[in-house]
């Protein structure tokens, strides 16, 4: 029996009966509630499937998950700091035209941030043109003054991107967050693919989905290719805080996908400027160091002195040239909540271009205009920390209650640099196969963007999901879980 | 590989031999109890402890649940089977990327094993059906080990690790057995089967899973001298302490070859020493002072131990761009 494809809770037909349409962008629905012509053949197989096949087949993927320990951990949840990153079902699926926007977006993006980040650190012209205030950048948090005039091989500061994109309820991308420190989910968006692989099989041969399991290979030639100049056949390690860190699942992933060693600060040790690992064999010269600490953390004798996580000498050996960062120091200036504001601005600026991917409407705390506005109206936007990450130290007006609105308000008039605020935004919905239906969830998505010889990204990313009915936060540590994504060929 | 990681895998090795080793003899002793009064109870419980180098309780030595309890399931006793399985899988995790992922649910999921039984289920289900679970969960995890692993470096530090273990546990047992109310009988020729020292040389054999191997060599005809002879210098029984170091100095010399380090020379010379010494040495000329004997090779092992980790683990900076020529590029 064919059934209806209009919407409305009352005719949508099983599994979708308990669906519902808001203001925000369906994934799989148009606005008359008919599925979208990329998302047409899953509709129509989630209609035949019984209900069981899908629950055997979500068991399947959460088993291997579990077996696998493919885990990460929550800061400040007691025992059983481990948990099991949940995993939906259903893809999400972006068409090839969507695609082709957000990775010409997101290399031009790149591109531009790369340009901002090499002219902050020497000549500041953009400073200079007065495009951005001076005493903005200066007062980032994550400024590093000590890589002042100082240039990092192949003048690559960001070599590994991940940039939280957000679909607003026009169907058009925008991005929410660049994330040009030590971003992290790479891994999930793998093994999401590795898993769906598995547990439904002649789907996603059915549908033309481009491949994305040559990642490994492409972060290895983007590190090899930063190696210092002069450097033949580079030593590439990983640099991990250690298997409490919340991404140490990810790093040893990424370590064992490229084939490179997994090294600890106290692994490493730094002779005549020149960085070495302790290995049974001996002492090691190391040349290219894909970092996952982030940098204060890094060199005890220049940054966080009571920092046991990092490498004393790092710096000087850096700074010496004799060894590549990845990415560098200091690029957290250039991901600042506040400075993201001018994003647009500094694409105009270094590459003469009208931007492809839109920013969020951001309100920055510090002029008493937009101050007064974001006092009043607390209850209806998003307040984040500048230098926050993670989901940690944000305000959502809608949800939350009169103390922690009033809490967030002392916060920013002790220190309006310190936080900016932003509308609520519709994440787009996609479904979602929750407790025996299927449900619209809020989604983001995070393509990885590497950025060795040239910006390489590869089709897809990580999609995650707000599983909680309601809720816009997507991140693994306040609830969030993810879905495979797919890029179609056509 | 980094000396951390051969470090983590040593370590991870140990724990789990230490883990079947203890389950062992628990098992043993709640096993030959059944035979005994109970005022032995206290006797053999010492003697555990004496053989695990530990120091007795300060009270509840003569009661079986609570002795057990603890040697099993106290997370807070450092000695305990729980607490050594824990560390095992601390070890494993710090090297995840190293071991095959077969290895680690292995070790995840003997740990998880332990940690979802209480004692009550363990002492009214059968503490002996339990017990055998961890003996067979670890040695599945070697299993899996040998035979998924590639026998590279990291392979070789597991088997240091675990036939290091075993030696000194082993060393340990026996000495602690004939150095405990046993002097008269090892001068007897043979053992009153009635006796009730006979069930506690039965059970230092099967405290090294050995009971069977050795009736096959000497038939059941229980001694002293044999069972010394047996447990300490026969070269194909896997629980000999002469076999234990065989393996370890065979696998030192592989790592060598491996690690083409120049610095291996105390290590080589230390394995061979005790190696040679188990291999030339005889039960009678030992029996007398079996004590100092054992406690000879025991201080050799640590030794063996300690020059791994000065020349692989935390050698001097200074050595490493010293003596040893430049650093590798």
């Amino acid at each position: 029996m064919r059934l209806s494809d209009s919407p409305g809770s009352s005719t949508m037909p099983p599994p979708f009966s308990d669906y519902t349409f808001e203001k925000s962008y369906d994934e799989m629905f148009d606005a008359d509630g008919k599925p979208r012509p990329a998302y047409k053949r899953l509709y129509y197989r989630l209609l035949e499937m019984p209900l069981e096949t899908l629950q055997q087949r979500q068991q399947a993927a959460d088993m291997t998950f579990l077996n696998q320990g493919i885990t990460f951990t929550v800061y400040g949840s007691d025992e059983g700091t481990e948990r099991i990153w949940p995993y939906d079902l259903l893809p999400r699926i972006i068409t090839a035209e969507e695609w082709m926007t957000i990775e010409k977006g997101l290399t031009q993006r790149i591109t531009a941030l790369n340009l901002f980040l090499k002219d902050v650190y020497h000549e500041e012209h953009i400073l200079s043109d007065g495009v951005i205030p001076r005493t903005l950048v200066y007062s980032c948090q994550h400024l590093r003054r000590q890589m002042r005039g100082w240039h990092v091989p192949h003048d690559r500061y960001i070599a590994i991107v991940g940039t939280d994109l957000v679909r607003l309820p026009n169907g058009q991308f925008a991005v929410l967050e660049d994330n040009l420190r030590v971003p992290s989910g790479v891994s999930y968006m793998l093994t999401n693919r590795e898993v769906m692989k598995r547990v439904l099989p002649s789907l996603i041969d059915s549908y033309g989905v481009r491949p994305i399991g040559h990642y490994g290979q492409t972060l290895l030639s983007a590190l090899y290719a930063l190696a210092p100049v002069g450097c033949v056949d580079p030593t590439i390690v990983l640099l991990t805080p250690g298997v409490y860190n919340s991404a140490y699942f990810e790093h040893t992933f990424l370590a064992r996908l490229m084939g490179i060693e997994l090294v600890e600060g106290r692994d490493l040790i730094v002779h005549n400027n020149v960085v070495y690992m302790r290995t049974t064999g001996g002492l090691r010269r190391v040349d290219v160091i894909y970092r996952r600490v982030d940098d204060d953390f890094l060199d005890p004798l220049v940054f966080r002195s009571q920092s046991t996580l990092g490498v004393p000498g790092l710096f000087n050996a850096y700074r010496a040239g004799n060894v590549t960062l990845a990415n560098a120091i200091g690029t957290g200036v250039a991901d600042d909540k506040a400075l993201y504001a001018y994003v647009p601005a500094i694409i105009r600026y270094y590459l003469h271009e009208e931007p492809i991917l839109q920013n969020v409407e951001t309100y920055l705390l510090t002029g008493d205009t937009q101050r007064r506005y974001v006092l009043e109206h607390l209850d209806a936007l998003v307040v984040k920390a500048v230098g926050e990450s993670g989901g940690y130290g944000m305000l959502i007006g809608p949800y939350s209650t009169k103390s922690q609105r009033e809490e967030f308000r002392q916060r920013i008039l002790t220190d309006p640099r310190n936080y900016i605020a932003q509308p609520t935004l519709a994440l787009s919905r996609a479904p979602c196969f929750i407790d025996g239906q299927i449900e619209p969830r809020h989604v983001d998505l995070r393509p990885f963007i590497l950025y060795g010889d040239h910006v390489t990204i590869v089709p897809g990313g990580l999609t995650r999901v707000a599983l909680k009915r309601g809720s816009l936060v997507v991140n693994s540590s306040q609830g969030g879980g993810s879905k495979d994504t797919w890029v179609l060929d056509i | 590989m980094l000396s951390r990681v051969a470090d983590n895998l040593y370590w991870m090795s140990r724990y789990l031999e230490r883990a079947e080793h203890t389950a062992r003899l628990i098992d043993v002793s709640l096993h030959h109890l059944l035979d005994h009064r109970s005022e032995y109870a206290i006797q053999r419980w010492q003697r555990l402890c004496d053989s695990l180098r530990i120091a007795p309780f300060a009270e509840g030595m003569d009661d079986a649940y609570r002795v057990t309890g603890t040697l099993t399931f106290d997370i807070d006793y450092p000695a305990s089977i729980v607490s050594c399985i824990a560390a095992a899988r601390d070890n494993a995790q710090q090297v995840r990327e190293q071991i095959n992922s077969e290895m680690w649910e292995q070790i995840n999921r003997l740990y998880l094993h332990m940690k979802s039984t209480s004692m009550e289920d363990m002492w009214f289900g059968g503490p002996h059906e339990f017990l055998t679970t961890i003996k067979e969960g670890v040695q599945l995890f070697q299993g899996i080990t040998d035979s998924t692993m590639i026998h590279n470096e990291g392979w070789y530090f597991i088997r240091v690790g675990r036939y290091m273990e075993r030696a000194w546990a082993t060393a340990s047992l026996i000495d602690v057995h004939f150095r405990s109310s046993f002097d008269r009988e090892v001068q007897a020729d043979v053992i009153q089967t009635d006796h009730l020292d006979y069930l506690e040389w039965v059970g230092l054999l099967r405290s090294c899973s050995a009971i069977e191997a050795y009736c096959k060599v000497y038939t059941a005809n229980i001694h002293p001298h044999r069972i010394a002879e047996f447990l300490i210098f026969n070269a194909e029984s896997p629980r000999s302490i002469r076999f234990a170091v065989s393996m370890i100095q065979s696998a030192l010399q592989s790592i060598a070859k491996i690690t083409s380090t120049r610095r291996v020379l105390r290590v080589e010379r230390l394995a061979g020493r005790v190696r040679a010494a188990l291999d030339y040495d005889q039960v009678e000329d030992i029996i007398g002072n079996i004590h100092s004997y054992l406690d000879t090779i025991q201080r050799q092992c640590t030794q063996i131990h300690n020059a791994i980790y000065q020349t692989y683990i935390f050698y001097p900076i200074d050595a490493a761009f010293g003596t040893d020529g430049a650093a590798q590029s």
